[in-house]
């Protein structure tokens, strides 16, 4: 008796999976950087809602994760947001989707409003460690940074070159918990995606730069990465028509106007 | 029937059991087959007493993270035990009987606060007032000490209340029928008798602060960095694994899993000598 009910409840939930992939959808995967995630499903919605015999999944991860996802077919497209494509890239086909400004930021109540490149690349380093040194108060400087691998770090630190960053920086996992602490210590410093600046930080300005959209757009603010998408083999069929309307001016508009920047 | 019932439960019991047994060999199994192989390739004592970790310069060395490890365990140890020592014998034997069987449980219900909660708080007003009082970023080996040593208190006062109940009525009467005041009891007679019980809940506690991950990423700073002073932001083993596995690929990857291997030995080395331990006092008594 047993055995019958699992045995049929078994058939019963198989064959309630077959047909529901059988409804022929087409979907598509996206995965990888966690930074352009959030506007990766605005845009998957946004689609959706006009073709509806379209299914998008998007997942986060990270841009190695993107990459890793992309080669091995696990995603069709993969999320990357790094300066520099490493190796296993290579053979990918790579669109630029957006850009997204990385901007220096410290906790309002700190004087100072601007640094040159030298001296972000010093305090970062440890050269640097007390905010009087850059026209600052007489404390010492709590540099926040992210933890190896991430895209924001590895874009950032080869932007502004040569930085080796000191031991006792603090490590935190993504660009909410950094705005976290650098919002909670006014001695802090530290970095993130240009679109997650709000009110409890500050954001510096770069060689006099400020990093506003206006200022990236000009080519004036020098901290920006591109954000890629990456597919296996030559773009076709619903995925190029998903990453046409990303680039579509209907698209970058929801790019802009969520804090990021359009690709062209 | 009846026979082929209890057989069944047998069968099923034994099922259970294995599967348990089974799923503690898969996972050791599975992290010494991916770490294992980084070990030999890169050097054991390279990996173990090299204090560079700069992954995308293929330098591998988590020296600091042991340390860090070691230093957080031993704080929230030294947080956590006398507090949860002294609570158990408070409660056990100062406080009636009726109230304990209300604050006994609410002081378990701790144990149900999921981690990021603690870490949450530890992060707004532990690392705050450390950052103020006392200098340095906040985030550091002391705020994640305090925040492991509240963690820890639950598993340890609720065993060491288990062990010290447990002790005969007549040891107690017996020391008060010879004059002795109740702090003469309990340190003579039911600290005596209860020890075992007392240094396994210690055990026990130790075991959740080594292996607790989510409060000690979000409060010790995760600085790969040798600790000169509590003060310093510091990154343990289980902080290194869940911090950079979403990003790693290739011999980074591998590198965590042996992180893994290195965790896992460190586990098994202080649990060996916590149970030898418990069975010398066993036998001295």
């Amino acid at each position: 008796m047993l055995k019958k009910f699992l045995l049929l409840s078994f058939v019963l939930i198989v064959g309630l999976m077959v047909w529901n992939c059988g409804k022929g959808k087409t979907s598509i995967t996206l995965a990888g950087s966690t930074a352009f995630q959030p506007f990766a499903e605005t845009l998957a919605d946004q689609y959706m809602s006009s073709h509806p015999d379209i299914a998008i999944t998007v997942q986060g991860g990270g841009s190695a994760v993107g990459i890793q996802s992309a080669n091995s077919g696990a995603a069709q497209i993969g999320m990357a947001d790094l300066v520099m494509l490493p190796e296993e890239a290579k053979a990918l086909t790579a669109t630029i989707v957006a850009k997204d400004g990385i901007a220096v930021v410290v906790n309002p109540q700190n004087k100072v409003v601007n640094l040159s490149t030298d001296q972000v690349r010093d305090i970062f380093n440890g050269k640097i460690t007390n905010w009087k040194e850059v026209g600052g108060n007489d404390v010492p400087i709590t540099v926040v940074s992210r933890e190896a691998g991430s895209g924001t770090r590895s874009s950032f630190e080869q932007i502004v070159g040569n930085i080796n960053l000191k031991r006792d920086a603090l490590i935190q996992d993504s660009n909410g918990t950094i705005r976290e602490t650098v919002a909670n210590d006014a001695n802090s410093i530290g970095y993130l995606s240009h679109g997650l600046i709000n009110e409890k930080i500050k954001a510096l300005k770069v060689d006099d730069q400020e990093c506003t959209t206006e200022s990236i757009i000009a080519g004036n603010y020098k901290i920006v990465r591109p954000i890629y998408f990456l597919v296996k083999g030559s773009l076709q069929g619903e995925i190029k028509n998903f990453i046409d309307y990303i680039l579509s001016d209907e698209g970058q508009k929801t790019i802009k106007a969520d804090g990021l920047l359009p690709a062209k | 029937m009846k026979l082929i019932s209890e057989k069944g439960v047998k069968r099923i019991l034994m099922a259970t059991a294995f599967s348990a047994i089974s799923a503690l060999l898969l996972i050791a199994l599975f992290i010494i087959s991916e770490g294992l192989p980084f070990i030999f390739k890169y050097g054991l004592k390279e990996f173990l007493f090299s204090s560079d970790w700069q992954p995308h310069l293929g330098k591998f060395g988590i020296y600091p993270m042991i340390v860090a490890s070691l230093w957080v365990t031993l704080g929230a140890m030294v947080v956590g035990a006398p507090l949860g020592v002294a609570g158990a014998l408070f409660l056990s034997e100062y406080v009636p009987k009726s109230v304990m069987n209300i604050i006994k449980p609410t002081i378990e219900l701790l144990a149900a606060i999921p981690s990021v909660v603690y870490g949450f708080i530890g992060v707004m007003v532990l690392a705050p007032l450390i950052r103020d009082n006392f200098g340095g970023p906040g985030l550091s080996l002391l705020s994640a000490s305090i925040i492991l040593g509240i963690m820890i208190l639950p598993t340890v006062i609720s065993i060491s209340i288990d062990s010290i109940l447990a002790v005969p009525r007549s040891y107690r009467e017996g020391s008060y029928a010879l004059g002795a005041t109740t702090w003469q009891t309990i340190h003579m007679v039911i600290v005596k008798a209860s020890k075992s019980g007392i240094i396994a809940s210690i055990i026990l506690g130790m075991g959740r602060a080594i292996g607790e991950t989510m409060a000690v990423i979000m409060v010790a700073g995760n600085s790969v960095n040798i600790p000169h002073s509590p003060l310093d932001s510091v990154r343990t083993l289980t902080a290194n694994i869940a911090l950079e596995m979403s990003y790693a690929t290739g011999l980074h990857r591998q590198a965590l899993f042996a992180t893994g291997v290195i965790l896992f030995i460190v586990i098994i080395i202080l649990n060996s000598i916590a149970s030898v331990a418990i069975r010398k006092r066993m036998v001295k008594r």
